[in-house]
C-alpha cells in the first residue's frame, strides 16, 4: 500500500457518462507522487477521458456525467466549495496538439499568473524573472530569449509544446497532465519531451497518456493499462511490460489489438 | 454553356462599373462645367436648390448629418451587437442559442419601411415624452432606428469571428485555471479582433447606406446638427426626397448625383477597409 502522503491521485468507484455512453466505469485509481505514470489502451479505451477528469476541464462538454470519487492530494474536487481556477492552478495540462495562445511567448509564460493574480500584484521584475526561469526550466531560454515578442503561434511545433509546458510552470503545478504530448512531432520532438519530462520528474508528479507503448515502457516508472472504461491493471513499467499478470495486457502489448 | 456561366459571374463587376460611370456621368457637368465648386458642395452647410436669387449646393450639413445619425447609432449598436455576440458564442446554452439566432435573421429581414414607421410612431412619441423635445423625429431617432438595424449585421459577423477562433485556444487558458470571462477578455477579443473590426465596419456601412428608415425618423431638416434632439438630414434621404423633384439635367439633378457619388466613395472605402481586415486575418 501507498501511504497517504505519497498519493497524488486516486479515485473511487469512478464512472463517466458521454450521454449515454459510458466511458468510465468503476476507475479505481491510486497513483504516487513525484513519479511518471502512464496510462496506456488501445484507442476509445478511456484513457484520455479519465485523464480530463483530473483537472475537471471535460466538464466543458454539457453531456458529460461523472459519479465517484476523485481525490487529488487528499482532496476531493468535486465538493461544493472547489474553485475550478484553484484547482486548475494546481494541476496542469498539456494537449495533444500544442496549443499556445496567440500572444507573445512571454506572455504565454506568465499568463497563469496574469489570471490568477490581481493586475498590481505582480512587478515587471518577477515577471521577467518567472520567463527566465520557465523557459530555462523547458531549454527555451537560449532560444528565445531575444524573441520574447514573438507570437509563440509562429514557432516550431516543438518549441511550442515546450512553451505549454513552461506556462504551467510559473503556477507551481503539483501535478502535470499529458494527453499524447508527443502525437504532433516528430522522433526528435518527442526525444526532446522525453528528456524533459525525466527532468521534471520529483519536483512534478506527472501523468501521461499515451498510445505509443514504447514510450510509455521508455519514458514511465508506472503503468495504468485500461481497457473499454475499466482500469485492467496498474504496476511498475517494467513490471508491466516484463510479466503482466492479465491475460488482456499481455495481449495488448504484444500487439494483438489496439 | 461556360460562356454563360462565366458572364453571370463576371456580371456584378459590370454591374458596380456600369452603375459608378452613370452616377459620375451624370453628376460630371456641373463640376467640369464650373457651375458648382467641388470645394463648396464639400464645405458649405448652405442647401437652397430651389432658390431663385440665393442658390446654394453646399452639403456639409448632410454630410454632418449622415455622421452624426451612423455615429450615434453605432455608439449603441456596437457594444450591443459585441455583447450579443459574445454571449451567442460563449455563454449561451445550445438550444436557446437557435432560437436566438433565428429571431436575429429576422430582426434583420424586416423591411427598413416598417423600421421607419416604427421610428416615426412609437419611438418619436416616447421621446417626445421622455426629452420633452418638441418633435420625435430627430437624430436621436434616426440612430436608434438605425441601431436597431445594424444590430443584426454586427452580431452575425462578429459571432461567426469568434466562432473561428480554435476551441484549442479556449481549452488551454481554461485549462491554466482562467474564467470564462478572463478567456474571453484575454483571448477570444484578442484573436477575434480582426473580424470584430469588420462586424463594426460592415455596420456603419449599413448605417452610412441607409435611406427610408432615416429618412422617415431624422425629420428632414438641413441644418448643422447641435444636439442629439435636432432634426436632421441624412445624405442618403436628401437624395430620395429631392431626385423626384428635380429637372432631369438640371444643376440640382446633377447635384444630386454627386452626392450619390460621394455616398459611394464612402460604402466602398468603408466596405473595401473591412474587406482587407478579414482578409488580414485570413492570412495571419
Amino acid at each position: 500500500m501507498i501511504p497517504p502522503d505519497d498519493l497524488a491521485i486516486e479515485t473511487r468507484g469512478l464512472n463517466l457518462w458521454y450521454g449515454s455512453f459510458q466511458a468510465l466505469r468503476n476507475v479505481n485509481l491510486r497513483i504516487r507522487r513525484g513519479i511518471i505514470t502512464a496510462l496506456i489502451g488501445p484507442s476509445g479505451c478511456g484513457k484520455t477521458t479519465l485523464l480530463r477528469c483530473f483537472n475537471r476541464i471535460n466538464e466543458r462538454d454539457p453531456n458529460v456525467r461523472t459519479t465517484g470519487e476523485v481525490r487529488i492530494l487528499g482532496h476531493e474536487i468535486h465538493g461544493p466549495h472547489v474553485a475550478l481556477e484553484e484547482l486548475r492552478r494546481h494541476v496542469g495540462m498539456v494537449f495533444q496538439r500544442p496549443n499556445p495562445l496567440p500572444l507573445s511567448v512571454y506572455e504565454n509564460v506568465v499568463f497563469g499568473l496574469r489570471v490568477h493574480c490581481s493586475a498590481g500584484a505582480l512587478t515587471r521584475d518577477e515577471l521577467d524573472a518567472a520567463v527566465e526561469s520557465a523557459l530555462t526550466e523547458v531549454g527555451l531560454w537560449r532560444d528565445l530569449r531575444d524573441r520574447l515578442d514573438r507570437r509563440a503561434t509562429d514557432l516550431q511545433l516543438e518549441q511550442q509544446q515546450k512553451l505549454c509546458i513552461a506556462r504551467l510552470l510559473p503556477l507551481k503545478p503539483e501535478l502535470i497532465l499529458m494527453d499524447e504530448p508527443c502525437s504532433a512531432l516528430d522522433v526528435e520532438g518527442t526525444h526532446a519531451i522525453e528528456e524533459l519530462m525525466f527532468s521534471l520528474r520529483e519536483r512534478y508528479t506527472i501523468v501521461i497518456v499515451t498510445h505509443n507503448m514504447a514510450q510509455a515502457r521508455r519514458a514511465s516508472d508506472e503503468c495504468v493499462f485500461m481497457l473499454l472504461g475499466e482500469l485492467v491493471e496498474h504496476r511498475r513499467t517494467a513490471d508491466l511490460f516484463l510479466a503482466p499478470s492479465d491475460p488482456r495486457t499481455a495481449e495488448y502489448i504484444e500487439g494483438r489489438y489496439g | 454553356m461556360g460562356l454563360l456561366i462565366r458572364l453571370c459571374g463576371i456580371s456584378a463587376i459590370l454591374f458596380v462599373m456600369g452603375i459608378l460611370l452613370f452616377i459620375v456621368r451624370e453628376a460630371a457637368p456641373v463640376v467640369v462645367s464650373g457651375r458648382v465648386s467641388l470645394v463648396q458642395f464639400l464645405t458649405r452647410p448652405e442647401w437652397f436648390p430651389t432658390s431663385e436669387v440665393h442658390r446654394r449646393y453646399g452639403a456639409l450639413a448632410m454630410i454632418a448629418g449622415t455622421f452624426s445619425v451612423t455615429g450615434l447609432a453605432m455608439l449603441m449598436a456596437v457594444p450591443f451587437g459585441l455583447g450579443a455576440a459574445l454571449y451567442l458564442s460563449e455563454f449561451c446554452p445550445p438550444r436557446p442559442k437557435e432560437v436566438l439566432k433565428i429571431v436575429m435573421e429576422l430582426l434583420a429581414a424586416i423591411p427598413s419601411v416598417v423600421w421607419g414607421f416604427i421610428g416615426l410612431t412609437v419611438l418619436s412619441r416616447i421621446i417626445v415624452t421622455l426629452t420633452g423635445a418638441p418633435v420625435g423625429v430627430n437624430m436621436l431617432n434616426g440612430a436608434l432606428v438605425l441601431a436597431l438595424m445594424s444590430v443584426p449585421i454586427i452580431v452575425s459577423i462578429a459571432e461567426d469571428a469568434l466562432k473561428a477562433v480554435p476551441d484549442s485556444y479556449r481549452e488551454a487558458a481554461l485549462a491554466l485555471g482562467a474564467t470564462r470571462w478572463q478567456v474571453t477578455w484575454r483571448v477570444l477579443l484578442p484573436a477575434a479582433r480582426h473580424g470584430l473590426l469588420a462586424a463594426v465596419l460592415l455596420g456603419v456601412g449599413r448605417g452610412v447606406g441607409e435611406t427610408m428608415a432615416v429618412l422617415m425618423t431624422t425629420g428632414h431638416a438641413v441644418q448643422m446638427p447641435r444636439s442629439v434632439l435636432d432634426s436632421v438630414r441624412t445624405l442618403t434621404a436628401n437624395i430620395a426626397a429631392e431626385l423626384g423633384e428635380a429637372p432631369a439635367g438640371s444643376d440640382h439633378y446633377r447635384v444630386l448625383f454627386l452626392t450619390g457619388v460621394l455616398l459611394m466613395v464612402i460604402t466602398l472605402a468603408i466596405n473595401v477597409t473591412a474587406d482587407l481586415i478579414v482578409r488580414g486575418v485570413k492570412r495571419s
